[in-house]
């Protein structure tokens, strides 16, 4: 990465966040009827988790065996219902688990 | 002021679930090549997980400036619609200016705390509800970012699975409850595998994929599968 850019990828990225949340927030008044478009924004938060995290999590501890004990773990952990902070552990835990059997 | 202490205190789970989580912000933050203090830079300036994430991809990998923006604008679109729906849920007294400072602060679990709220949500309950959690944020990120250069290698290696473990931890229960949601996922996750394998598509940075592969999902989950109660 050049250095110079960091200043002006911080600004796109505040600029937009920034916007994208109070815009709305100052200006509406009505709610959104569109079936099709409440559906769409409701989806939303759900498709772009799923997209980043898979295949992306295969490559995030260096081993693909030792995250694939994450997955497991997280999928488990979250399949029960725990809170994010104890589903994050147990991923990090099994998959240090399984690096010291390796 | 009462209406302050109580927005502390409700905004408490919140901050300590931030600072775990910007804590693995910060440790990916700086193994993907920046330093600690544009780590918390970007943590104090945008107070957002995936977006972040997607952010600090898009820089690794010396993305476009387009490419930063709108994946910016797509992951972050659900604040839009957040911003809208507390717009309704706010006192009259909560007006423009206050909105344009305090609307900063939502995000997906500030703006289910202050939905939940029985009745009018005040700026002072909406501006105390924020504190721990940004500070949460920050503090997190910061110290992510240090221990990043600190941490044994196999130790920070077992933390960078752990923000894809809190992403599976908001996706699993929501695809348990809701068959839809299951589908669309799943769709999501094959259309970004798709993208990450196939011949030619892999060839497509990682921030434009994500955000392909989330539209193109809910798309097709909007058109198929329309929420009525969304």
């Amino acid at each position: 990465m050049k250095a110079g850019n960091f200043w002006a990828y911080l600004l796109v990225m505040f600029g937009v966040t920034y916007f994208i949340r109070v815009l709305p927030f100052v200006a509406f008044r009505k709610k959104i009827e569109n079936p099709y478009i409440r559906s769409f924004l409701a989806y939303i938060p759900y498709t772009v988790l799923a997209a980043m995290t898979f295949p992306a999590v295969f490559y995030s501890t260096g081993s693909a065996i030792t995250s694939l004990a994450g997955v497991a773990a997280a999928l488990f952990a979250a399949y029960r219902g725990k809170s994010l902070f104890t589903v994050a552990l147990c991923a990090s835990l099994a998959s240090f688990a399984a690096s010291l059997v390796l | 002021m009462k209406q302050f202490l109580q927005g502390i205190k409700d905004g408490s789970a919140i901050g300590i679930g931030y600072f775990s989580v910007s804590f693995t912000f910060g440790l990916a933050a700086v193994s993907s090549g920046l330093c600690w203090w544009e780590a918390l830079l970007i943590s104090m300036m945008n107070l957002t997980s995936a977006g972040q994430f997607a952010g600090i991809t898009v820089m690794a990998s010396a993305g476009t400036y387009v490419e930063m923006a709108v994946s910016q604008f797509v992951i972050n679109l659900r604040y839009a619609l957040m911003g809208i729906s507390l717009s309704q849920k706010v006192d009259c007294r909560f007006k423009a200016g206050k909105k344009s400072i305090l609307g900063f602060a939502i995000t997906d679990e500030i703006f289910a705390v202050a939905m939940s709220r029985d009745g009018e949500v005040s700026s002072i309950y909406f501006g105390g509800l924020a504190v721990l959690p940004y500070l949460g944020w920050t503090i997190g990120t910061l110290t992510g970012a240090i221990c990043g250069n600190i941490l044994p290698k196999s130790i920070s290696d077992a933390l960078g699975i752990a923000i894809y473990g809190m992403f599976i931890a908001i996706v699993v229960p929501a695809m348990k409850e809701d068959s839809r949601i299951l589908k669309m996922a799943a769709l999501a996750v094959l259309f970004s595998c798709c993208m990450h394998y196939m011949p030619l598509l892999r060839h497509v940075s990682e921030g434009f994929s994500i955000i392909i592969c989330a539209v193109a999902a809910s798309a097709v989950g909007a058109a198929f599968f329309p929420i009525e109660e969304a």
